[in-house]
C-alpha cells in the first residue's frame, strides 16, 4: 500500500440529536496524519476531541464529511468490516484500562487474536512475548486485580500490539497514573512509536504527558485551533 | 472460534455458579416432569393397550333382548331369544369371521380335597378363536366334542392354581356341579379385563354339554349371548348391519317391531378408553411442558441480567474486534449450555423418578428413548429461543455506549 496517511479526514462533522434539537459536537474537523507521527491531542472537556477519537476508531460514525483510515474510506464498510479494522490495523488504550477482570493477564492480552481467528499455542506464544515486553514476564497467569494500575495499562498496551496495528489510539491512558508510572507508560508509548514505527494519537489533559509527542492538535468548541509543533502549541495558550 | 467462545461461556457461569445453578434448577424440574409424566402417561396406554388386546380385537357381543312383563322391565339377556342356531347363521356372513355362542353359569368345581366356584362357560371352539386366547397344554376340545356334549373341560390358570395347586391337571377328572369332566387343557393367562375383572378364573365347556347337562334350559338351544368377530376394523359397520338385519329375519320380526337383541360393539368401547388414556397422557405431557417454559423464561431472565452486568466488557469486546455474531454466539452459548446441563441432569432425574415410582408405586412407566430425545430437543430448542433475545441485545449495543457504561 503506498498511502502516505493513515488517518486523513475531510470536513468531518458530527451532531448529536437531543429532544432541544442537534448539538453540532465536531465541525468541519481536517486532519491528516502519516505514518509513524506521534500526535498528542488536546483540549476543554466538551472541545470535541472524545468525540472525535471515538469517530477515529471506528466506534461511531461521522454526520457529514469523510474518514480515511489506512487507506479506506470508512463510509463504504459494513459493520463486519469495520469490527476487521479495530481488530487488525487499531490497537486502543483506555483511560480505565478496560481489561475483562475474570480472565488471566495472559488471556487479556490474546482476546484480539480470538477475533482474529488465531490458534490457541499462537496466541499463548504471543502473549507471553508481548508480556514481556512491557515488562510483565511470568505474570501470564494473574488475574487483573492483582496488580497495580500502571501494570494493568501495561497489560492494556500488549492487548493493543498483539495484532501488530499500524495505529494506537489512546484515550487518556496516563489519566489515573501517578506521574512516575505516568512517565514509564509514555516511554513504553515513544519505544513503540520509534522503534517499531506505529503511528500513535493521544489524547491527554496533561502538557508534560503531551511533551511526549512529536506534533500537537489542539481543540476547541468542535474545531481544531492548532496544528504544529507541541512546544508552540503550549506556549499560545488558549483565550478562556 | 467456536472453542475458545466455548470455554469463555464456561469460565462465565463458573464466576456465578449458584446463579448458573438455579438457572438451571428451572430446566432441570421441566425436563424431568415432561419425562416422568411421558412415562407414566405411556405406562398407563400400555396398560389399556393390553387389556385391549387380552379382550380380542374387532369384536361383537350379541344379547338377547329385554322384554317387558306386565309393566316391568327386565334387562338385557332377560328373554332367551338367541340360540346356537342363530350363531351358526351369523358366522355364514361375509363380514364376520369367528363366532362363538356363549351359555354362562357357575358352579362349584372340586378336584380331591380341593374345591372352588367359578364361571362356566358353555361355548365352542371358536371361542378361543374370537377372544384370541390360547391353550398352554393340553388341547381345546373340538367340534365332534359339542355336537355329542361330552363332559371336557379347559380350565383357566386361577382355577388350576386353587384347584390343582402344583399338580398337573390335564387328563386329570373334577366334578362340576356333582358331575365329573375330564381336564383336556389350560388356557394361557389373559390377567386383568379392563374393568378389573380376573379373566383367567373361569373354565370353558362345550355349549351343548352347559345346556343339556349343567344348568338346564327351559328353551332348549338357547345362549345367553354370542361373541362374533369382524373379519377387520373396516368390516365392523357393515358387520353391525348385516347381523341385525338377519336375527331380526330369523326371529320374524315385523317391521315396526323393536330388536328383540342387542349388538354391542366392545372394540368401541374399548378404543374410547384407550383414547381417553392417550388423551390423558398427552394433557400430563402439556402440563409439564409449562415447566419447561418457565425454566426457559428463568434463562431469559437470567441472561438478560448477565448482558446488563458485562455491558462494559462487551463494549471492550467489540472495540478490539469483536463482530455482533460473536457477541451473539457468545452469550446464546451460555444460554445454550445451561440448558442442556440442566436439561441432562433433568432426563436422569426423570427418568430415576420413573424407575422408583415404577419400584415403590408399583406405578407402570414405560421408558422410551424418543420420549427421552423429545425433551432433549425441547430443551435445546428452549435454550436457543430464549437465549437469542438477552444474546441479540448484546450484539446490538453500541460500542460507545457500552464503553462508556459503568
Amino acid at each position: 500500500m503506498a498511502e502516505t496517511t493513515v488517518i486523513r479526514t475531510e470536513h468531518l462533522s458530527k451532531q448529536y440529536e437531543t429532544e432541544a434539537g442537534p448539538v453540532p459536537v465536531l465541525k468541519d474537523v481536517n486532519l491528516e496524519i502519516r505514518p509513524g507521527e506521534f500526535v498528542a491531542v488536546m483540549g476543554p472537556s466538551g472541545s470535541g476531541k472524545s468525540t472525535f477519537m471515538n469517530i477515529l476508531g471506528c466506534l461511531d460514525l461521522p454526520t457529514a464529511g469523510k474518514y480515511v483510515l489506512d487507506g479506506r474510506d470508512v463510509a463504504t464498510l459494513d459493520k463486519n468490516q469495520l469490527a476487521r479494522l479495530r481488530n487488525e490495523v487499531i490497537g486502543f488504550v483506555f483511560q480505565g484500562y478496560n481489561l475483562l477482570p475474570r480472565a488471566s493477564l495472559a488471556d487479556n492480552v490474546a482476546l484480539p487474536m480470538v477475533y482474529a481467528g488465531a490458534g490457541r499455542d499462537q496466541r499463548n506464544a504471543m502473549a507471553r512475548d508481548l508480556l514481556g515486553r512491557v515488562g510483565l514476564a511470568n505474570y501470564e497467569r494473574y488475574a487483573p486485580n492483582q496488580i497495580s494500575g500502571g501494570q494493568q495499562q501495561r497489560v492494556a498496551i500488549a492487548r493493543a500490539l498483539i495484532n501488530s496495528p499500524r495505529l494506537i489510539l489512546a484515550d487518556e491512558p496516563t489519566g489515573n497514573l501517578d506521574s512516575k508510572t505516568s512517565y514509564e507508560i509514555m516511554k513504553l508509548f515513544v519505544a513503540l512509536n520509534q522503534e517499531d514505527g506505529i503511528t500513535i494519537v493521544l489524547v491527554t489533559h496533561e502538557p508534560d504527558i503531551a511533551a511526549y509527542a512529536k506534533r500537537l492538535v489542539k481543540f476547541v468548541d468542535g474545531r481544531i485551533t492548532h496544528d504544529g509543533g507541541v512546544a508552540s502549541g503550549m506556549s499560545e495558550e488558549t483565550p478562556a | 472460534m467456536i472453542a475458545p467462545m466455548l470455554e469463555e461461556a464456561w469460565h462465565a457461569m463458573g464466576a456465578n455458579r449458584l446463579r448458573a445453578f438455579l438457572t438451571m434448577l428451572g430446566m432441570m424440574i421441566g425436563v424431568a416432569a415432561v419425562i416422568m409424566m411421558m412415562e407414566v402417561g405411556q405406562g398407563a396406554q400400555f396398560m389399556v393397550d393390553q387389556s385391549i388386546a387380552s379382550m380380542g380385537s374387532n369384536l361383537f357381543i350379541v344379547l338377547s333382548g329385554s322384554t317387558t312383563a306386565g309393566g316391568v322391565r327386565l334387562g338385557s339377556g332377560a328373554t332367551p331369544t338367541l340360540t346356537t342356531a342363530d350363531a351358526d347363521a351369523i358366522a355364514e356372513l361375509p363380514s364376520i369371521g369367528a363366532v362363538a355362542p356363549v351359555a354362562p353359569g357357575s358352579a362349584q368345581l372340586v378336584y380331591g380335597a380341593n374345591n372352588w366356584a367359578t364361571s362356566v362357560m358353555g361355548t365352542t371352539p371358536s371361542y378361543l378363536d374370537v377372544r384370541d386366547w390360547p391353550v398352554t397344554s393340553g388341547n381345546a376340545f373340538s367340534q365332534s366334542d359339542v355336537r355329542a356334549g361330552t363332559r371336557v373341560v379347559l380350565l383357566g390358570k386361577t382355577v388350576v392354581k386353587n384347584l390343582f395347586v402344583d399338580e398337573d391337571p390335564v387328563g386329570k377328572t373334577i366334578r362340576v356341579k356333582q358331575s365329573p369332566f375330564q381336564v383336556i387343557g389350560v388356557l394361557a393367562a389373559k390377567g386383568q379385563s379392563l374393568d378389573g375383572r380376573d379373566q383367567d378364573d373361569t373354565v370353558l365347556i362345550p355349549v351343548t354339554t352347559a345346556q343339556r347337562k349343567v344348568f338346564g334350559s327351559q328353551f332348549p338351544g338357547t345362549v345367553r349371548f354370542i361373541m362374533a368377530q369382524a373379519t377387520s376394523a373396516q368390516a365392523m359397520v357393515a358387520a353391525e348391519r348385516d347381523m341385525a338385519q338377519l336375527l331380526r329375519q330369523r326371529h320374524h320380526l315385523p317391521d315396526r317391531a323393536d330388536n328383540d337383541f342387542d349388538i354391542r360393539n366392545l372394540t368401541a368401547l374399548a378404543n374410547a378408553q384407550a383414547e381417553t388414556t392417550r388423551v390423558m397422557s398427552l394433557m400430563l405431557g402439556a402440563i409439564a411442558s409449562i415447566s419447561l417454559l418457565v425454566g426457559g423464561i428463568g434463562i431469559m431472565n437470567i441472561m438478560l441480567v448477565s448482558v446488563t452486568e458485562r455491558t462494559r466488557e462487551i463494549g471492550i469486546r467489540v472495540a478490539i474486534g469483536a463482530r455482533e455474531r460473536d457477541i451473539l454466539l457468545q452469550f446464546l452459548l451460555e444460554a445454550i449450555i445451561i440448558s442442556v446441563i440442566g436439561c441432562l441432569v433433568g432426563v436422569i432425574l426423570g427418568v430415576g423418578a420413573a424407575v422408583a415410582a415404577n419400584l415403590l408405586a408399583k406405578l407402570a412407566v414405560v421408558i422410551t428413548g424418543a420420549s427421552i430425545m423429545l425433551a432433549f430437543c425441547v430443551a435445546a430448542a428452549v435454550g436457543i429461543f430464549f437465549g437469542f433475545y438477552p444474546a441479540n441485545k448484546a450484539a446490538r449495543l453500541k460500542p460507545i455506549d457500552a464503553l462508556r457504561y459503568q
